[in-house]
């Protein structure tokens, strides 16, 4: 019951958040220099004042901006997100058509960063002065410090240039005509090097993060205690020392998935991924404010989901935060 | 035939001389053409938008009454021939009989005068169909159009993306054009029709069966996809994932010229003309001053910037109409490299040096969004110009609409921009040099030039019919803004076509990829 209530509190607390992104972002948006029309304007190849006019009444972009935001909040809340000023296209169903692709993206990366560079810092943690150790602390740091798009560039020169194992962009090949099983792994195919690239930025992390916090942990009194009644090296290390080490890491999770949306909008780019950090950037360029209030308001969502996940993993993983340290 | 004032009936010669005849051995059926695009549609209807990004897909999917080739040559299309009246006032068009949209309706007269009058309502190019009054539909193959003056530009505007005949029963329903539904999901008479569209990704066009041209087109599919990023763009062509595509970046142009199977070339956008320049506020101290913005022409030299800045890709531009076009004046003031003149001029004007060596400072903007194209042009004229006094700061826009809210206010001294003649000077040329144009939206006179004489030249030149004395008046039109420079032409963008070279008859009239490739073939198999 009390779980249910501490649920439904986090929830409220996030729908509250999730206005306020929208009325921010709203006020941000319409602060910026120039307007939809202005872009369509340039698109069309020049227009004239009339139509400039008739596009900005047809969008309502000449009424006063308070009015604007109260017709948004009203929409929104019948659960309309409105059309896409570029695109005209209900903005709900273009984030739902890359809503797919972005969780994928996404949760691949945050798969292989996790996995990957949680092995890597335990491995290292183990002699952490060996070669292994070093590895990882380099790899780390130029992981971490290569600009992502960059580090997407060389993976596609070295595996889609060079050496052709997997496709310079797109989601499904363009002549692929397959569905069930064979789509499925053609999209595979094409997720490798985007989530490769995403994950890379922060697997350095993830093993940085954990070769500390086991360094730490297996210096620790119980660690000692369970090699002294004689554990093997390998339950010292995964059922005793990781079990501890993992809080951290658990945070960093939950912390990071909004890091993680943000670098998925440069990596969708350089792969042409159709996902919905591309639609927001160029949401951002084409004032098409609908469609990136409503990519915003779907990003806050997940942050605040992925938040609450996090911290319910905690009570799963640590027993002295679901007794409330009893 | 060029497109001069004449009175031209088309033949099957002409079906014959554009390749319409039976299929040889060589022209294969089938196959798949992936072409990438860095330019992302807002819709397919190119009645209401111009652009290439439409007007690539736009012109597979709708038809036009008549087509041109290489050479400027018109052919017939949907208008199997065409008659021009004596005084120039009006055209008749002879449709063919056969014609159907892919919804199965016949394409009649009604749709030709309804797409017509259509156009001339909503597309942003007013001039394109400006003297047009009506179109009279006396049969369902014949329309005729009427119109207030000779005009030189109307069979050119008949032609591409500038004319999608569009089907009336789809669209005459009240609905707003440049809105209306229909546009993201387009039923049109040409030689493909739309699969499928998914929004910022991939356009995928399938051959129309019944199209009314026999045997066409060759292609079962054209797939367009939609690709952001300017590497990913050249990546896509040099690994075969895609068969065609446009270039602008050098960088990318000698990359793909080295990579077999790949055939490279600036042809294509004859039709486009697009023209990179420096533009001036005449309205804005010192500019306003014609002696300074000569200074600023004489300070630049156009050599280094087409050889080094763009390593031989681009083209040469010293005037306000494309050069490879017929119209351009050869003979209109130019200038070259002279340090000593530029200074003299800026003296003259009575700008003299300070203690510091400086006369003024000048703020320059740049186009967002178009780094490839315009390279390292800013930088060197900041750096030329400091050599005759000039100091510029640049003043970078994060994104487009900061950058054209500036030009259209007149808020802004010096600009790089890219203005597209689209094939005559009627439809890109006369919009930037009216004063009658001068207007707070971007790509209109945003230079707020004025010159009674030069607004009287480009007002005979659109209604002289006879080809010569239009020549005489864009000549003399050219002159004068030769000398003015309201802007200063760099360069001829350098747009490049990219084809894999086993493609048979690949896209290369005046509009490029942006006319039907009902005749493109794959010589083998892909």
């Amino acid at each position: 019951m009390a779980m249910m209530r501490y649920i439904l509190q986090r929830l409220l607390y996030g729908l509250i958040l999730m206005l306020g992104v929208v009325v921010l972002n709203f006020f941000l948006i319409h602060a910026a220099p120039g307007d939809a029309a202005e872009v369509i304007a340039g698109e069309m190849g020049g227009t004239t004042e009339e139509m400039m006019a008739q596009i900005r009444a047809h969008y309502g972009l000449d009424q006063s901006i308070m009015v604007q935001l109260w017709i948004y909040l009203k929409q929104i809340a019948m659960g309309d997100l409105g059309t896409s000023y570029h695109f005209n296209r209900p903005v709900t169903e273009l984030i739902l058509q890359r809503l797919g692709p972005t969780v994928m993206l996404a949760l691949s990366a945050q798969l292989i960063a996790m996995l990957l560079g949680v092995v890597l810092g335990v491995l290292s943690s183990r002699r952490p002065q060996g070669i292994l150790s070093g590895f990882v602390s380099v790899f780390s740091t130029v992981g971490y410090a290569a600009p992502v798009f960059w580090t997407g560039l060389m993976l596609v020169i070295l595996f889609a240039v060079w050496i052709p194992l997997f496709p310079v962009e797109g989601y499904v090949s363009a002549r692929f005509r397959g569905t069930g099983l064979a789509y499925a792994l053609n999209v595979a195919w094409h997720l490798v090097l985007p989530a490769t690239t995403l994950g890379i930025l922060f697997l350095a992390q993830y093993a940085r993060l954990s070769r500390t916090a086991m360094i730490e942990v297996l210096g620790a009194d119980y660690i000692r205690t369970a090699r002294a009644k004689g554990l093997g090296e390998g339950k010292v290390t995964f059922n005793h020392a990781l079990r501890n080490a993992v809080l951290p890491i658990l945070t960093i999770a939950g912390l990071q998935f909004g890091n993680l949306i943000s670098g998925a909008l440069l990596v969708e780019t350089v792969f042409n991924w159709p996902g919905m950090g591309r639609l927001a950037f160029d949401s951002v360029l084409r004032r098409d404010y609908p469609t990136l209030l409503g990519v915003l308001f779907f990003a806050s969502a997940f942050v605040v989901l992925a938040n609450l996940l996090t911290d319910l993993s905690y009570r799963f993983a640590d027993p002295r935060i679901r007794t409330g340290g009893r | 035939m060029r497109l001069t004032r004449r009175t031209f009936v088309g033949t099957s010669a002409s079906l014959m001389a554009l390749g319409l005849g039976p299929v040889s051995a060589q022209e294969r059926r089938g196959g798949q053409l992936v072409i990438v695009t860095g330019e992302n549609p807002r819709h397919l209807n190119p009645a209401v938008q111009s652009g290439v990004a439409t007007a690539i897909p736009g012109t597979q999917i709708f038809a036009s009454p008549l087509r041109v080739d290489e050479n400027w040559d018109l052919h017939p299309y949907l208008a199997e021939s065409w008659a021009l009246a004596e005084d120039g006032l009006s055209l008749t068009l002879n449709l063919v009989s056969n014609a159907k949209f892919h919804d199965g309706m016949p394409v009649t007269s009604e749709d030709v005068a309804f797409s017509i009058m259509t156009i001339k309502a909503n597309h942003p190019f007013q001039t394109m169909f400006g003297p047009v009054e009506s179109v009279e539909t006396p049969d369902a193959t014949t329309a005729i159009i009427r119109l207030s003056q000779p005009h030189p530009a109307l069979l050119l505007a008949l032609t591409g993306a500038l004319c999608p005949i569009l089907p009336k029963h789809v669209y005459d329903d009240g609905q707003e054009m440049p809105t209306h539904p229909a546009n993201n999901a387009p039923i049109g008479s040409g030689p493909f029709k739309l699969a499928e569209y998914r929004p910022g990704e991939q356009i995928t066009l399938q051959r129309f069966d019944e199209f009314f041209i026999e045997g066409r087109p060759y292609l079962d599919e054209i797939i367009i996809r939609i690709v952001r990023d300017a590497s990913s763009v050249t990546l896509s062509l040099e690994s075969g994932e895609a068969d065609a595509g446009m270039i602008t970046d050098s960088t990318a142009i000698s990359r793909l010229s080295a990579t077999d199977g790949l055939m490279v070339t600036p042809r294509g956008f004859e039709g486009i003309g697009p023209i990179q320049w420096l533009a001036f506020n005449t309205r804005v101290a010192p500019l306003d001053d014609m002696r300074v913005r000569q200074a600023i022409a004489y300070a630049m030299d156009r050599d280094f910037i087409l050889n080094a800045l763009m390593r031989g890709v681009a083209s040469s531009q010293k005037g306000p109409i494309i050069e490879s076009s017929p119209f351009f004046n050869p003979d209109m003031p130019s200038y070259n490299l002279d340090l000593d003149r530029a200074n003299a001029l800026l003296d003259e004007a009575g700008h003299p040096r300070g203690a510091d060596g400086t006369r003024f400072t000048l703020t320059m903007e740049t186009i967002p969004g178009r780094d490839s194209a315009t390279g390292n042009i800013p930088e060197y004229l900041r750096s030329q110009l400091r050599e005759v006094g000039i100091e510029v700061e640049l003043r970078a826009s994060p994104d487009f609409p900061t950058w054209a809210g500036r030009l259209a206010s007149g808020d802004f001294m010096m600009s790089m921009d890219i203005v597209f003649n689209w094939g005559d000077p009627v439809i890109g040329v006369h919009r930037t040099y009216l004063s009658t144009n001068i207007r707070p939206v971007i790509w209109s006179n945003t230079q707020g030039y004025a010159n009674p004489e030069v607004d009287d030249l480009l007002e005979r030149a659109g209604r002289e019919t006879n080809f010569e004395e239009r020549k005489a008046l864009y000549g003399q039109f050219q002159d004068i803004v030769g000398e003015e420079l309201p802007v200063y032409w760099i360069n001829a963008l350098p747009y490049h076509n990219v084809f894999d070279d086993r493609i048979g008859n690949p896209p290369l009239t005046i509009w490029g990829m942006m006319q039907a490739m009902d005749q493109v073939y794959w010589t083998e198999d892909r």
